[in-house]
């Protein structure tokens, strides 16, 4: 089969693999019908995150077709179209108990367990295509994806629904979610976010149904703005003004009552100490650029909470615990936990009270896949989502 | 301040010695130091405190994990080790020998399969299995798990300790952890494989092309 696959820095091609196979019994195998390219996966093509393996499949944001299932997979049959988590449950350990389902404690195969367990303590759970620190699942920008435990992650969805309306199921709308959700919205609360990505967006759509009174949306792309301006929330242009100053205006002199990091560990922006940890990434002193965080946490008001959906993988310098403590800040973070989210938001979708389409800017054929990582990556303003559709190699880009 | 800069002293020679000063004394201060009284043990669990007493000779591997299922259904697994080779990666092979004896064969640092002849010393259902190699086996080693129930409903607690002699001491050890065959690395593996099995009744595997994808056929 084709399929997307990481090759070094910058270099991703479409090669053709081998086909999955049932290794497990409660395994199924999908036929992707869509799949997009996510923001984390820009970490992957910079050269990021560490574990990646030369000929490693990406892709955690797909759904499709059930063509095969193991003996043991549940409801689940032949022909059923679904969703699939990113994160991958085993639905019967102790954190999938407590439907903390990113943490699962059964999906990293023991061999690859020990990388994560040594750099942050415990291991992680298993990711479909994001390197070997989660397990080195081959993901699904790809013609077919195994998916395991199939019993417990993918949703079924009703085929009158497009699969534009409900991809993003699979990550990015249940990340935004919990985001605004992590912020315990209250009557009145301002919320600002920091990145208009698609999780970003996700972020205050979700926290204006959460009820949020005032969502302020902070980035330096013209288009990314306009459309959280479309969502209703007011949007700050950091290179255009100065984003505490602004904040502490448009909050009678309070600062937001919750801060959203939806930029994570690639923050843009030619500011002093952003300069200071590019020069300290480019010699490996450090693994990530906080600036959006360390703002966020300067802006949000005492007492106050900060969401941190943005994805960090290891260190990073001069963060500053001491506005953190000092201002008695509530932080909560963490990779979503799929699960817990997908029949509300599935139910959401159905009812037309959310929608997910307007954020596609691009549809493309997986042969394509290398070109939308390179748009994704470097024309951030025109770009805000790219999906790609394997089956259009098959009927030549239809 | 002069245009010339003349320094007084060679300043790399001063540096160099005052470096080597201080690590002279630092080494002193360190062997030279008051024995101090014996501290108190406070709660520090077993497997915790015996590593931290332990030397250099003796190889020793202590990890406890959490099943959620009940301890005889855990003990009952474990004590049923004609299994393991079923789900556990580095286990080739398992025979009963008589009531108490048992043939294993394990893969070992440098690719080869190491065979051991186990000797079970103590069996307490539900709480405690005991074994070491006999004494003419290649490898010494001695083990126990020990089952106990979680709190709040969580399960069962496994605690594994295992001590070997490394058959090249330090520097044998040393490389098979570089090679990922190093005993204290397959031991944690094979535990959280059981855990897996246990709670899932598969063994966790992304690629078909590792050893463990061949178990689960």
């Amino acid at each position: 089969m084709r399929a997307l696959t990481w090759h070094g820095k910058k270099d991703v091609r479409v090669d053709t693999v081998d086909d999955p196979s049932i290794l497990n019994s409660r395994d199924a195998i999908i036929k992707v019908t869509s799949t997009a390219i996510c923001g984390s996966d820009l970490h992957l093509y910079d050269g990021v995150i560490p574990t990646m393996q030369a000929g490693d499949i990406l892709g955690h944001e797909f759904m499709g077709e059930v063509v095969e299932v193991g003996s043991k997979a549940g409801t689940l049959k032949k022909g059923d179209r679904v969703v699939v988590p990113f994160v991958i449950a085993c639905g019967s350990c102790f954190f999938c108990n407590k439907q903390q389902f990113s943490a699962c404690d059964n999906s990293n195969p023991a061999e690859k367990a020990d990388m994560s367990e040594t750099l942050y303590g415990q291991q992680m759970s298993g990711l479909f295509g994001y390197s070997h620190l989660t397990g080195g699942y081959p993901g699904g920008q790809a013609e077919f994806v195994r998916v395991p435990f199939a019993d417990v992650g993918p949703i079924i969805v009703d085929d009158d629904l497009d699969d534009d309306e409900v991809l993003f199921l699979s990550d990015i709308l249940p990340t935004g979610w919990m985001a605004a959700s992590n912020c315990e919205i209250e009557e009145g609360d301002t919320v600002a976010v920091w990145g208009c990505g698609p999780v970003g967006l996700f972020a205050i759509q979700s926290a204006l149904i959460m009820g949020a009174a005032q969502v302020i949306a902070i980035d330096h792309y013209p288009h990314r703005l306009e459309l959280a301006r479309q969502l209703g929330a007011k949007a700050l242009d950091f290179e255009q003004v100065d984003i505490h100053e602004a904040l502490l205006e448009m909050t009678g002199g309070i600062g937001p009552d919750a801060v959203i990091d939806a930029v994570g560990l690639e923050s843009h922006g030619f500011a002093l100490d952003n300069l200071y940890d590019y020069a300290k990434q480019t010699l490996m002193l450090e693994t990530g650029r906080p600036h959006a965080l360390r703002q966020a946490l300067f802006s949000c008001r005492k007492g106050g909470r900060v969401s941190i959906p943005g994805v960090y993988g290891g260190f990073v310098d001069k963060f500053p615990i001491g506005a953190l403590m000092e201002k008695g800040l509530t932080v909560r973070t963490g990779q979503t936990h799929v699960h817990r989210y997908l029949p509300e938001l599935l139910e959401r979708i159905r009812e037309r009270k959310i929608d997910t389409t307007f954020l596609i800017s691009h549809r493309l054929p997986l042969e394509q896949a290398a070109e939308g990582y390179r748009m994704f990556a470097n024309e951030q303003n025109e770009t805000t989502k790219v999906v790609l559709k394997p089956e259009w190699e098959k009927t030549n880009g239809q | 301040m002069t245009a010339r800069h003349h320094y007084p002293v060679p300043a790399p020679r001063l540096a160099t010695g005052l470096a080597l000063g201080l690590i002279a004394f630092t080494v002193a201060a360190v062997l030279l130091r008051r024995p101090t009284a014996p501290r108190p043990r406070f709660d520090a669990p077993p497997l915790a405190r015996a590593r931290a007493s332990g030397g250099w000779r003796h190889s020793f591997v202590g990890r406890t994990v959490t099943v959620s299922r009940p301890r005889k259904d855990v003990y009952d697994a474990w004590r049923d080790f004609m299994t393991f080779p079923a789900f556990m990666e580095n286990v080739e092979s398992v025979h009963v020998l008589d009531e108490t004896r048992s043939r294993w064969t394990i893969n070992a640092p440098g690719g080869a399969a190491v065979t051991l002849d186990v000797r079970m010393t103590e069996d307490r259902p539900s709480e405690l299995i005991a074994w070491e190699t006999v004494p003419d086996a290649p490898v010494q080693s001695s083990g126990e798990v020990r089952f106990a129930d979680a709190p709040g409903g969580r399960g069962t607690t496994i605690s594994l300790r295992l001590e070997y002699d490394p058959p090249l001491g330090a520097i044998g050890k040393a490389a098979a952890k570089l090679f990922q065959r190093e005993p204290a690395i397959q031991a944690r593996r094979e535990l959280k494989r059981f855990k897996q099995w246990m709670e899932t009744g598969e063994v966790a595997i992304s690629s078909a092309t590792t050893t463990a994808a061949s178990l689960a056929n």
